[in-house]
């Protein structure tokens, strides 16, 4: 029986609806235990996942393999840890309301059919499962003028890339005559040349994925949506999408128009320059410490391509541990945002972190690795995710790609490290509310990953690199 | 007579496309208009789908057609829907007022 290959979707997709049909029966509020159960519903699919077959399904459609295995389980932590975030602030803020957990499964199985999309429809088909909730997530605080902003311009730019990425699906249809990606790949290994008509809608695919994972130019949203949105769905939208938005391209363009390489390469060179340098001086004069994490994922994006325009094994292996670092050390960097609230008042400037050092060393401690691991220094995860796309881009002769890398970097070191001097040497403008249990729980993970990745590096470069073998053997 | 072609039926749905763009870009005044643009997009490449599809004798581009029409009117849904709920807190929806997040 071949469609038990997708048993995490279908599993994820029932518990969903059996969820939301529990939380709706009752008359008082369910917020708490749907989350509980959400929570658990993302635990089954996580182990539904590990003990998932090898194969693809559906006339083709779904692929399961290493790859997919490795970026599903990164993408339901960020779903899992995200939600953890949100449980104690949406009851602050007044909007726990049980169809927020919900929302976030729809949009976990919009992620697992992305990753293990195989097919330009499967492709369609995921990218929407997961946008149409992160809509309505941006605009959940519906009586805030500025979430509802921030979703109506997620919205309207989103479906704009729907749009284009359907317009070049339609074209790599007509001029290749398939939409399954195998049978694209053997299209374009057996031609010699390749149709301009193939060519252009290759450009349209990777403008509407870039638009998907704020790559420039096509960040232009991501600031405002991530000011703008509550901040654990912030935290959402900068982690596990995102994840399954780099997977997604990865898949494509290493798969089905891994043959078209030279059609391809230097558009991803260019935005993976543009993200980095973008990331690194836009963030500069930022006040807003959301607005700061919005080109600061930007700029993070830009070192991801880098990976991505390398290509080959190592590349690529450096794209999925960069991704697998990034996930962690930004959920924690939220989560710090999340416990940023005094008085009942949530805050977001970066001056209110103002003397942290002494009213919370806990939190300041895991927000300075954070920050640190950021800017990459050693022996912090981030600097390895550094490392490991710059070694490749060296290897392979993109120097330009390298040097641009470590100059952006050093750059972007003196917000991440105004951070840290705000929480130490400021004076404390007074403490923050007690941290609620689950935004501890996710700091001590995350910061305990961020700052001991060092130790034992080996199970995650070990499962990246079977990973991207699976993909390039397939391709 | 003109033989209607493959070609005719690209063109056309090349100006849709590039006619919903501008309605996006261009727009200054309603975000109604926006989504009217947005479902112009969506025609657009059902056309070129269809089209495609007849031309080479395939039905997946026709499938195609049919699960985008079905995700267009969900994706309407709920975008008339965030559009009801910022009518609501700003009691406007030009596009120049949508303005307040910027830096």
């Amino acid at each position: 029986m071949e469609w038990k290959l997708a048993l995490p979707e279908i599993a994820l997709a029932i518990s969903a609806l059996i969820i939301l049909v529990a939380g709706v029966i009752p008359k008082r509020d369910t917020s708490f235990g749907v989350t509980m159960a959400s929570l658990g519903a993302l635990l089954l699919a996580g182990g539904l996942t590990l003990a998932q077959g090898e194969g693809s399904a559906f006339g083709g459609q779904y692929v399961a393999d290493s790859f997919s295995t490795f970026m599903k389980l990164l993408a339901i932590a960020g779903a899992a840890l995200g939600l953890m975030l949100a449980l104690d602030w949406n009851t602050k803020q007044g909007i726990a309301r049980f169809e927020f957990p919900i929302l976030v499964l729809l949009a976990t199985i919009g992620m697992m059919v992305m990753i293990s999309a195989n097919d330009l429809m499967a492709l369609y088909m995921g990218l929407e499962l997961l946008s149409l909730p992160l809509y309505v997530l941006a605009a959940f605080h519906r009586d805030s003028g500025r979430a509802t902003e921030a979703g109506l311009k997620y919205f309207i730019l989103g479906s704009l890339a729907s749009g284009l990425l359907l317009y070049g699906a339609s074209l790599v249809y007509g001029f290749a005559g398939t939409t399954n990606f195998d049978r694209l790949a053997d299209a374009f290994s057996a031609q010699q040349g390749i149709s301009a008509g193939v060519v252009v809608g290759i450009v349209f695919i990777i403008a509407a994925l870039c638009f998907k994972i704020s790559a420039v130019p096509f960040h232009m949203w991501t600031p405002d949506v991530y000011e703008g949105a509550p901040t654990p769905v912030t935290a959402f939208f900068a982690s596990a999408p995102k994840v399954a938005a780099v997977a997604l391209l990865t898949r494509v363009l290493a798969g089905p128009f891994g043959d078209t390489v030279a059609q391809w390469q230097q558009v991803i060179v260019l935005v993976s320059l543009l993200s980095m340098v973008m990331g690194a001086f836009a963030a500069l004069g930022q006040r807003n410490i959301k607005r700061l994490m919005a080109y600061s994922s930007i700029g993070h994006i830009g070192f991801t391509l880098m990976g991505l325009a390398v290509g080959g094994e190592s590349g690529l292996r450096g794209v999925l541990v960069y991704m697998a670092i990034y996930l962690f050390m930004n959920l924690g960097t939220f989560a710090v945002l999340v416990a940023m609230r005094r008085d009942g008042r949530a805050l977001e400037g970066i001056d209110d972190l103002a003397g942290l050092g002494r009213t919370d060393p806990g939190m300041a401690l895991a927000m300075a690795i954070f920050m640190f691991s950021m800017a990459g220094v050693p022996p912090m995860a981030g600097f390895f995710g550094k490392l490991y796309v710059l070694l490749p881009a060296i290897e392979q002769g993109f120097w330009v790609l390298a040097v641009v890398g470590v100059l952006s970097s050093v750059v972007s070191a003196y917000y991440y490290l105004r951070v840290i001097k705000v929480m130490y040497f400021d004076a404390p403008v007074g403490a923050f509310d007690a941290r609620p249990a689950a935004v501890s729980v996710v700091l001590a993970g995350t910061g305990l990953f961020t700052g001991f990745m060092f130790l034992f590096p080996a199970p995650i470069l070990a499962a990246a690199r079977s990973a991207v073998v699976a993909i390039l053997g397939a391709g | 007579m003109l033989e209607i072609g493959l070609g005719h039926y690209l063109t056309v749905s090349a100006i849709l496309f590039v006619l919903g763009v501008f309605g996006i870009f261009l727009n200054r005044k309603n975000v109604i208009v926006i989504m009217m643009s947005i479902e112009l997009i969506l025609l657009s490449v059902n056309l070129n789908l269809v089209a495609f599809s007849s031309r080479l004798d395939d039905l997946a581009g026709q499938v195609f057609a049919m699960l985008i029409l079905t995700v267009a009117a969900a994706e309407a849904a709920i975008g008339l829907a965030i559009l009801v709920i910022y009518f609501r807190n700003r009691g406007s929806i030009e596009v120049e007022d949508i303005s307040t997040l910027k830096g």
